[in-house]
């Protein structure tokens, strides 16, 4: 009787742990269903701008509401400007970060209140950073533009730029650390017995070996450069017209993709235009989860090496 | 050959330099926000503005009780949502590596890490508010989607690190599987997993696109998470960009307040991990 | 252990709290958006409202094209609009939809040059001009033209419009296509446009605090705005040839017409009354003519009926206050009648 007890209770048991695994897949699939539906709305909800222009939204340089012309050309070119603006001033200070934090100084207190400063810098809101931004930076780029003959609003391209770059230093600079740390010390070494410097070793056997992880790094951070939102709106002026000059593009206004839905999603009042914002989205979706993807392969294929 | 080494010392001497230079200069942004946000924002703090709602516009006076109320639940929410989903996936992305639905939905999870914040704004709102109306839960679901990756990725991360023996002297007890998992895994992996859903409602308190389609706003102090929401970052973003200098100065204490929550939860989090370390 | 347990308690506590607020029965809120040019009339309003009645009302104020949207979206209860519906608007909502006045406001081109202590006077050609980006400095001859006497400084112009879809942009596009051939031909009336020049700005709030900020700056905002503000804003040139200052005896001028159509839609821009402001216009609530649509109950559109009763009538009384023309007799009575027709399932809604 007792051995029969203690029979019926494990395979309940057993029963129970056929139901949790099953949870288990459950909630992966979960994961699918979510990334399918955000793709699947997306293609359903933009399709009357893509029957109705098709391909050409990606290069049509227009957005016009009134007559229903619908060109992505300004918002591509406002992403991408602003992106990789801001991509190029953070990635001195990442990499600097990574050096300092994965090969110079790698413990102590010093090393910890960067480590420290570096996370808080990811934590702030990206509200906070525009709304900063736009009473202290704002003033500071509104007399920069005066001394450059642009139209003195403060607000602009190079402006959303600056603030962005602040924003994204923290995605590539603990990436390169964690890279840079793990170079083995027998390289290094090695190195060293040759007679090298540290500048020397740093440039060509730290830097060689961790090149592809420090350019998925930057990957990252363009990812996240490409979606950002609301410092990008408050900050870059809204205009949808390409400007005339480079002088003008750069320090001038603009808009990027994100911005533009922000700005218009909730009150685009007709079809054709609320379906060509949410077309924005696909395409945006599409740039942003590319640059991901191939970035986290990198550095998959990185740590299995 | 003396002075070529000299230029060759000099020169690694300056690189350090140049890397100490750009290393620490990061920091001074940090300090400049930190600095204006709090000498801007701490003189609007006291008791009635953290108790009471805004007026009508152009008049004095008011708070931001809605916003702090709201903000409070559509987070509640979300990390009801997403964190029973989010370590559930990440045990068993840990637990079954190398077959096709975990290499999928480890796709997936990049994906959504990658995926803009406007963009699950306005697919909650076509899910949620177009067939319902605009409510608090569309909100919470569009922020809890937003946790998940950090959750999951934090969960699988950590239940990898954990020693393989302990989960199998638990099993060689004749455990079954489902108690090993839920009573000695997941205590063991406490720390690891508990400051990652921290942190990913550190990342989301501040979210402020996937709100606006979907928790809209109120200016009353609004308890029904089944109706439209204000929440502090889309306080701050409407009154931002104000005429009227009161809406102006509530959205410094509303980011004041903000960067309270955010600062004490990433220190938290900083806490329990180097408490909850030592236990194994 | 224990603090697995202490999570799964408070986690518990949290889950029930959220449904017992959820089935807490709360018919007594409405939820409206819309017109940011309307907002400082329509919270003053509502929360005297609220604070005599029962009923909640969350006004968001987003947009004209916003509160359009979501009405046909069926995402709130009353939309609120500076812009009457066009056609493509009024088909897709699929239902009639009542657009009744609820008072009158006037856009105003409010403007920063330090230093310049008098007020400008524009004409509405060269007002176009500016927006087109055709005038680009403050030195220009053609607005020199129409201010003699006044010393203009050699400062580049700085154009400030709305980013969102909005009315006040409806408003004063309406304006410039009936004034500017060239504006007519190259963009047109909407409440967004394709803007050749400037700077977009979210509310007029947001293009106001720009305007302040910005030295050279010149941007249109609702009337009361701008005074709420202490801006300075110019004198229009209006079909008479007379330049008059924005205040509230000229928009009610403007906004006093006889012949009102029964749907009450009409354009009160560039107006034939000698001493009316040019640029100023109705603000219509819209709602749904039947009101049994989704999930809408007989007490909500009751409400929602009295509610929009008390804006044309006692709400009329914060009207001058805040710098809004108020309705006139005639457009009074019209309001009524089109408020009255509004019904639950074929029964009209008030007696």
């Amino acid at each position: 009787m007792d051995n029969n007890k203690r029979l019926d209770l494990s395979y309940a048991q057993l029963k129970w742990d056929n139901v949790f695994k099953f949870i288990l897949v459950v909630m992966s699939v979960i994961l699918l269903i979510i990334v399918a539906g955000v793709l699947v709305t997306l293609v359903i909800q933009s399709s009357p701008t893509i029957k109705s222009i098709g391909i050409k939204f990606l290069w049509g340089n227009q957005w016009n509401p009134v007559t229903n012309a619908y060109g992505a050309l300004p918002f591509l070119i406002g992403t991408l400007l602003t992106s990789f603006t801001a991509l190029i001033i953070s990635i001195p200070f990442s990499i600097a970060i990574g050096i300092y934090l994965g090969e110079y100084n790698t413990t102590g207190w010093l090393s910890n209140l960067l480590k420290n400063t570096i996370e808080l810098i990811a934590a702030v809101p990206s509200i906070i950073y525009g709304f900063w931004a736009l009473f202290v930076l704002v003033p500071i780029i509104k007399n920069f533009q005066l001394a450059i003959g642009v139209a003195n609003y403060g607000v602009s391209v190079f402006t959303a730029s600056i603030v962005l770059a602040v924003m994204i230093i923290p995605y590539a600079a603990t990436l390169s650390m964690t890279l840079i740390k793990m170079v083995p010390s027998p390289l290094k070494e090695g190195a060293y017995a040759l007679g090298a410097t540290r500048y020397e070793v740093i440039k060509s056997v730290i830097l060689p070996y961790t090149r592809s992880g420090l350019f998925a790094g930057v990957l990252l951070s363009l990812g996240r450069a490409l979606g950002e939102t609301m410092a990008v709106t408050m900050l870059i002026g809204n205009n949808s017209a390409i400007a005339s000059s480079f002088k003008n593009i750069f320090f001038g206004l603009g808009s990027t993709m994100a911005s533009v839905i922000a700005n218009e999603f909730g009150e685009a009042d007709h079809t054709l235009y609320f379906s060509a914002l949410i077309e924005l989205g696909l395409v945006l979706f599409f740039l942003t989860v590319i640059i991901n993807l191939i970035g986290k392969r990198i550095i998959s294929l990185y740590n299995n090496k | 050959m003396e002075a070529r080494l000299k230029l060759r010392n000099t020169k690694s001497i300056l690189f350090k330099a140049i890397v100490i230079f750009f290393a620490f200069l990061v920091t001074i942004p940090l300090i400049v926000v930190l600095l204006f946000i709090i000498k801007q924002g701490a003189m609007q703090i006291n008791w009635h503005f953290l108790t009471n709602v805004p007026v009508p516009e152009g008049e004095k006076g008011g708070g931001i009780a809605n916003a702090i109320v709201g903000s409070f639940l559509i987070i509640t929410v979300a990390s009801v949502i997403s964190i029973p989903i989010g370590i559930l996936t990440g045990i068993y992305l840990s637990e079954n590596p190398g077959t096709k639905l975990s290499y999928f939905t480890g796709l997936c999870v990049d994906i959504l890490q990658g995926v803009p914040s406007i963009i699950i704004g306005i697919v909650v709102y076509f899910w949620l508010v177009k067939p319902l109306g605009f409510s608090g839960y569309s909100g919470s679901i569009a922020l809890a989607i937003m946790m998940l990756p950090i959750v999951i990725r934090s969960t699988e991360q950590t239940l990898l690190l954990l020693p393989p023996s302990l989960k199998e002297a638990a099993l060689a007890l004749g455990v079954p599987y489902h108690m090993v998992i839920l009573k000695v895994i997941l205590p063991c992996g406490f720390a690891g997993i508990s400051s990652g859903i921290i942190l990913s409602i550190a990342r989301i308190i501040g979210e402020t696109a996937p709100l606006l389609f979907t928790a809209f706003g109120d200016n009353h102090l609004n308890l029904n998470m089944g109706k439209a929401m204000e929440s502090i970052p889309r306080l701050i973003y409407t009154y931002a960009t104000s005429a009227y200098e009161e809406q102006i100065n509530m959205a410094w204490g509303a980011s004041f307040i903000l960067l309270m929550i955010v600062l004490f939860l990433n220190l938290f989090t900083k806490f329990i991990t180097k408490k909850w370390n030592i236990q194994f | 252990m224990k603090l697995l347990k202490d999570i799964r308690t408070i986690i518990f506590v949290c889950i029930g709290l959220c449904i017992a607020f959820s089935t807490y029965a709360q018919d007594n809120s409405l939820i409206g958006a819309g017109s940011t040019f309307v907002n400082p009339l329509f919270s003053k309003i509502f929360s005297v409202y609220e604070s005599k009645n029962h009923v909640r009302v969350n006004y968001q104020a987003i947009g004209s094209g916003g509160g359009i949207l979501q009405l046909n979206n069926k995402t709130v209860d009353f939309g609120v609009s500076d812009a009457p519906l066009n056609k493509e608007q009024t088909k897709k909502m699929g239902a009639q939809v009542l657009q009744i006045p609820m008072a009158s406001g006037a856009v105003v081109i409010s403007y920063n040059l330090p230093g310049l202590k008098t007020k400008l006077k524009l004409s509405g050609k060269t007002l176009g001009d500016i927006f087109l980006g055709k005038i680009t400095n403050w030195n220009d001859p053609n607005i020199a033209a129409s201010n003699k006497g006044v010393k203009l400084p050699n400062q580049p112009i700085a154009v400030i419009h709305r980013s969102d879809g909005s009315g006040t942009t409806y408003i004063i596009t309406d304006y410039l296509t009936k004034v500017n051939s060239t504006w007519a031909k190259n963009v047109g009336k909407a409440s967004a446009v394709y803007w050749p020049a400037g700077l977009g700005e979210k509310g007029n709030s947001g293009v106001l605090s720009f305007v302040k900020q910005t030295p050279g700056a010149i941007g249109y905002v609702e009337l009361a705005f701008a005074i709420q503000n202490k801006m300075l804003f110019a004198d229009i040139q209006n079909k008479s040839g007379l330049y008059i200052p924005a205040n509230l005896a000229s928009t009610t001028l403007s906004s006093d017409i006889t012949n009102l159509p029964a749907d009450a839609v009409v354009s009160i821009t560039n107006t034939d009354n000698p001493n009316g402001y040019p640029i100023a216009s109705f603000t219509w609530a819209l709602i749904y003519k039947d009101q049994k649509y989704s999930k809408q109950s007989v007490t909500k559109a009751t409400n929602l009926l009295k509610l929009l009763w008390y804006n044309i009538h006692e709400g009329q009384a914060y009207c001058a206050p805040l710098n809004y023309a108020p309705l006139s007799n005639s457009a009074l009575k019209i309001a009524e009648k089109i408020l009255k027709s509004a019904t639950y399932g074929g029964k009209p809604i008030l007696k």
